[in-house]
């Protein structure tokens, strides 16, 4: 039987992981390897990079931060963040990444996730959706740019596009439930798991080991990523997947 | 020595960084001469079977490989590289595979014989279960392996699948016959139970085990 996913996620700037990670122990707490190799110890399923360098040098570090992690790790790792053109796919999974992430250049131009699909395969092309409750829509809008413009798209719509297009993943983060610690938003999540073929990941809102029970019984995610609840060792990858067990959920 | 074929369609990096980590000396090639030299080939894979046939046809690679095989020497597919040992797919439209092994390549099922519904791809970590042993196997370790297909053999001969995974249907992972072999998985992104896999596929080509 397969099993349910969790996902830490890192933010990396300039090549060095960024928001506050704070763990003992670790030589260098910004060292993108070292972490990557702790996750790894506790068990976590896959971890996913967001490119957050403005600059065009970030970028071209964050490619051999790419090649360092697919050296030392053998679980697989999705990099999203700029990646806006076939050419950025190219050499971000050639450096080792199993998969990489769009979103604002997706919406933007969807083509690109045919192109992404059409040449690496679909199980490459993961789609990072952020979404945000509109009370005129009744439903959840899309929003691009970091979450700063919203767009025409309903959640489901861009999701089912997106999966029409050759997406093999949706990324979904809760704008709403983002940063709150009060649980991923299970309605959302369930919507989209139930309007796409593709597996979902539930990101947004992760505060305990309980949310990422709801998160797979409610939302009906297929994995569930979290950031600052990892970082700042609130909980740990190990002590969720002990509680999952626990209340029958299969975990790796 | 291990031969990677490196025919343009595989994530080469890992698959090398894979066999760097076990100490494991190899070259990757998309040329036969060079080929031919190595103790034992890996055929990695990624994208459709359709495409990756077309290249080892154009290449004369497909009859390169099949000239290997039948000399009984080692060859392990990964992933698409697994798939293309099979008699044909059905992945975008009817095309031939490599023939060493039997079986048909089809699209998994959306929903389970119960009329539960599936995601495909089959995305994740699953659990093996060992059908028959094999030396590439350790089945005391870890089961999970991490799977990323849409694509499963179908109608293979039992003898031939050493471990499975369930989905909805029973997906042959590991499989292989006299001196062929295949992962359905990622054995380089299977954490520790696909690095020994790897490393006991090369202590095969290296003499150390006997299969």
């Amino acid at each position: 039987m397969i099993t349910k996913r969790i996902i830490p996620c890192l933010d990396v700037k300039d090549g060095r992981v960024v928001k506050g990670v704070q763990f003992l122990g670790l030589r260098d707490a910004g060292d993108p390897v070292e972490l990557a190799a702790f996750y790894d110890s506790e068990g976590a399923d896959e971890l996913v990079f967001l490119d957050i360098s403005a600059s065009h040098e970030g970028r071209k570090t964050m490619v051999d931060v790419v090649s360092e992690v697919a050296a030392a790790l053998a679980i697989p790792f999705t990099v999203g963040g700029g990646i806006n053109t076939l050419d950025d796919m190219k050499k971000i999974l050639r450096a080792g990444a199993d998969k990489v992430s769009v979103n604002t250049a997706a919406v933007l131009r969807p083509e690109l996730i045919t192109e992404g699909a059409g040449f690496f395969g679909t199980q490459c092309i993961v789609t990072a959706i952020d979404a945000k409750y509109d009370d005129e829509l009744g439903s959840w809008r899309v929003y691009t740019h970091g979450g700063r413009k919203p767009t025409s798209w309903e959640v489901t719509d861009w999701a089912k596009e997106a999966v029409a297009r050759g997406a093999g993943e949706i990324l979904l983060t809760s704008m709403d439930g983002d940063g709150s610690k009060a649980g991923f938003d299970n309605e959302l999540n369930c919507a989209v798991s139930e309007a796409v073929s593709v597996p979902v990941i539930a990101s947004g809102g992760a505060g305990n080991s309980q949310h990422f029970l709801d998160a797979f019984q409610k939302g009906k995610a297929d994995a569930a990523l979290a950031a600052s609840i990892f970082h700042y060792k609130e909980t740990s990858v190990a002590e969720v997947k002990r509680f999952l067990r626990e209340q029958g959920v299969r975990v790796r | 020595m291990i031969g990677v074929i490196d025919y343009g369609m595989g994530n080469l990096y890992s698959v090398s960084k894979a066999l760097e980590r076990l100490d494991v000396p190899y070259f990757l090639s998309a040329r036969r001469d060079e080929l031919m030299k190595a103790d034992g080939l890996l055929l990695p894979g990624v994208g459709s079977f359709k495409d990756a046939m077309l290249i080892l046809d154009e290449t004369g690679l497909a009859d390169f490989i099949r000239e290997w095989a039948e000399q009984g020497k080692p060859l392990l597919g990964i992933c698409l590289g697994m798939q293309l040992l099979y008699e044909n797919s059905e992945e975008n439209g009817y095309s031939e595979g490599l023939r060493l092994l039997k079986g048909s390549v089809k699209k998994i099922p959306y929903q389970t014989e119960q009329g539960e519904a599936l995601k495909v791809p089959h995305m994740g970590w699953n659990s093996l279960n060992f059908v028959n042993s094999s030396f590439l196997l350790d089945e005391s370790a870890d089961p999970y392996a991490y799977f990323v297909h849409s694509y499963f053999v179908d109608e293979t001969e039992r003898d031939a699948v050493f471990a499975s995974a369930d989905y909805g249907v029973s997906v042959p992972a590991v499989v292989g016959k006299k001196n062929v072999f295949g992962t359905q998985f990622h054995p380089e992104k299977s954490s520790s139970l696909g690095m020994r896999i790897l490393k006991n596929y090369t202590n095969y080509v290296t003499g150390k085990v006997n299969s």
